[in-house]
């Protein structure tokens, strides 16, 4: 295992999150979107003389908020993986900034599922892992209800035939 | 036990003299408030009646505090029994915490001066925990032999295997030579600062700030402004040097660095305040070896403990988990060993240099920086007055070489390495900290790379711990490289995840 033979890179995990969670993530971008534009769209209906300075802030925000909900659901679709293993939880995110975490199964000390009302609404939840580590929590989004309760119970199953304290 | 709370055997009150300190306090404050007041008052209502209101304000707030002080201590017990640790107090609805004795990870002992005088301490008693509010138990105040007693007591455990190479008892006691490097640190211009500040604000408390601009305008007539500039921030940095010296003396006034039978570091210093904190060893995780750039200039370093199990208020005031202070560098490197009962300290361990890919990255950001405000003043210059752009000029002249050093030296300071059971990463300009962590403490890992990085075949790979800041990153490693230092560092952890070829 010494450095300069060959490259070595991070393979992907292996679950990919449910198709659900594009559009969860397309509706998170345009209610991120919808907030700023119908603030300005208003106060430009409301005052004539400042219309042009809210009303073009306005539409450049629509148009690269439409964009990114376009865009960025797919691409994420496409990089966030996860994956677990009898040892460790596994996740990959982001695209711009990729990020991969990983907590051995022996240091998890909570594992929380969330669903959040637009999660509901698309049927899905998020698992979070925490370590004792103040930076370490690792999430998995976009998993169906039956998935994220199956992972949560195989999760706590795990680390609690795991001894150790965590620390 | 609602109301008859604690009053089985083994459960102790607080000192009663907690309501004099209280009483006493109160009186200081009400002393600060009083002498403004009675000025105010002494105007519309005449002299005798405004001091007569100040006293009678004054009386009135001593008593309701010390009244209530005396609620609190009556309505307080604390027990330190076989398994747990008790505390139970409050008014109205009985608040008791409660901490398991094997979880204790901390035990200090603070005395402000009053305290001191009085023969008193607070005890701070702290478990592992780093989530939640609920892991700490402050008695305040008991007597001093009371509160050492609790320390010896809860921290006392046997700890079996311990290196036998290293002593017990003295690490490190205070050289007065060190001294020296109290003027480098950033204290000093902080505190020259602070001093220019405190004089105009007293000066405009007592109405006579324009007198003392008029005095300082005279002293200086006919001597041009850069002089009048240069010589007020000498003087400014002369009284921050004379301050910085005086906290020096208070805080490590009496500084010894011991481990005691039992496997406790512990650390008492100070002169008006005495603070002592021990920490277990089994608690600690590794040491940083901090070195800001004055002190680093001068040649030294200081070392904080990397452990589990302080508060997060305790981390963020830096100097709570200072095991040494700044002291030549081989000497910490030395005591950093000691502290870690290893022949060699890992932070003097030889690193691993980054890519040069990493310096390209950090000129750049740098420059930016720096070119922000200037860009600023040009386009502003062009637009309004041609004045802005001399001045744009010569911030150019001072920031970008400033930046560039910047840069350079934090280039040449990132590093990362395994030695022995540490991991070892170094990196920061301003702030250098060479961080070594024990691989046993590593509870995870984030790998993050963004775009510019992939472009250049770069990653930053974050070792999260339970301990200190809660992770540690060598930034800017060779992608290859610091994913293969990663999966070293932790066997078994990263290799099932990792394509190599």
């Amino acid at each position: 295992m010494t450095t300069g033979e060959g490259t070595i890179r991070l393979r992907p995990p292996r679950n990919a999150p449910d198709r659900r969670a594009v559009g969860w993530w397309r509706v998170q971008w345009l209610l991120l979107t919808a907030a700023p534009v119908a603030v300005l769209g208003v106060l430009g209906g409301l005052i004539a003389p400042a219309r042009f300075w809210l009303l073009t802030p306005a539409a450049v925000i629509a148009g690269i908020g439409l964009l990114c909900a376009v865009l960025f659901p797919l691409w994420w679709f496409r990089t966030h993986r996860w994956e677990v293993t009898d040892e460790a939880v596994y996740v990959s995110t982001g695209v711009l900034l990729r990020e991969w975490r990983i907590a051995p199964m022996s240091r998890i000390q909570t594992v929380d599922t969330v669903r959040g009302p637009l999660e509901q609404l698309f049927g899905l939840a998020t698992v979070t892992v925490t370590t004792a580590s103040a930076k370490g929590a690792v999430e998995i989004e976009g998993l169906t209800h039956e998935a994220a309760a199956e992972l949560a119970e195989r999760l706590t199953r795990i680390t609690q035939d795991t001894p150790g304290d965590a620390t | 036990m609602s109301t008859a709370a604690g009053s089985g055997p083994g459960w102790r009150r607080l000192h009663p003299r907690t309501v004099l300190v209280t009483a006493l306090v109160t009186a200081g404050v009400a002393v600060g408030a009083a002498v403004p007041v009675t000025v105010a008052l002494s105007g519309p209502l005449g002299y005798a009646a405004a001091v007569g209101w100040a006293l009678t304000g004054a009386a009135l707030l001593i008593g309701c505090a010390a009244a209530g002080d005396y609620v609190r201590w009556r309505r307080t017990r604390y027990r330190a029994g076989a398994e747990r640790v008790d505390l139970h107090t409050g008014l109205l609805l009985v608040k008791r915490r409660s901490l398991a004795r094997e979880r204790i990870r901390s035990v200090d002992l603070t005395a402000r001066p009053l305290l001191r005088i009085l023969g008193l301490v607070t005890v701070r008693i702290g478990t592992g925990e780093n989530t939640g509010g609920d892991s700490t138990l402050t008695l305040d105040p008991v007597a001093r032999a009371e509160g050492e007693r609790l320390r010896r007591d809860l921290l006392d455990r046997v700890v079996p295997g311990s290196a036998a190479a290293h002593r017990d008892g003295e690490l490190a006691t205070l050289d007065p030579r060190w001294i020296r490097y109290a003027p480098v640190s950033f204290a000093a211009p902080l505190l020259g600062g602070a001093a220019a500040g405190g004089v105009m604000q007293i000066s405009d408390w007592v109405g006579a700030q324009d007198e003392v601009i008029r005095w300082i305008a005279d002293r200086f007539q006919g001597t041009p402004l850069v002089w009048t500039i240069a010589v007020l921030a000498a003087a400014a940095l002369a009284a921050g040097v004379i301050g910085a010296l005086g906290l020096w003396i208070e805080m490590w006034w009496n500084y010894r660095l011991e481990r005691e039978p039992g496997g406790t570091l512990r650390v008492r210093r100070g002169l008006f305040t005495s603070r002592s904190l021990s920490v277990e060893e089994r608690r600690l995780r590794g040491v940083d070896l901090v070195e800001p750039l004055g002190v680093r200039l001068a040649g030294a370093a200081r070392v904080d403990a990397i452990t589990t199990g302080l508060t997060k208020d305790e981390e963020r005031s830096a100097d709570h988990n200072t095991l040494l202070p700044a002291v030549p560098r081989a000497l910490a490197d030395a005591i950093a060993a000691e502290v870690l009962r290893e022949p060699a300290a890992p932070t003097g361990a030889p690193l691993t240099a980054h890519p040069r890919a990493a310096r390209g990255r950090r000129l750049r950001r740098a420059l930016a920086v720096a070119l922000a405000p200037v860009l600023v003043q040009v386009l502003l210059g062009v637009l309004l007055t041609p004045v802005l752009l001399w001045t744009a000029l010569g911030c150019a002249v001072v920031l970008l070489p400033l930046a560039v050093a910047l840069a350079l030296d934090a280039y040449r300071s990132l590093g990362h390495t395994l030695s022995g059971g540490y991991l070892v990463t170094r990196s920061g300009s301003v702030r250098r900290s060479t961080a070594a962590l024990q691989r046993s403490g590593v509870i995870g890992w984030t790998v993050k790379q963004s775009l510019f990085q992939r472009r250049a075949g770069l990653l930053s790979v974050t070792a999260t711990t339970a301990a200190g800041g809660g992770a540690y990153t060598a930034h800017d490693t060779d992608a290859s490289e610091g994913l293969a230092f990663a999966a070293d560092a932790v066997p078994g952890l990263l290799e099932p995840f990792l394509e190599r070829g």
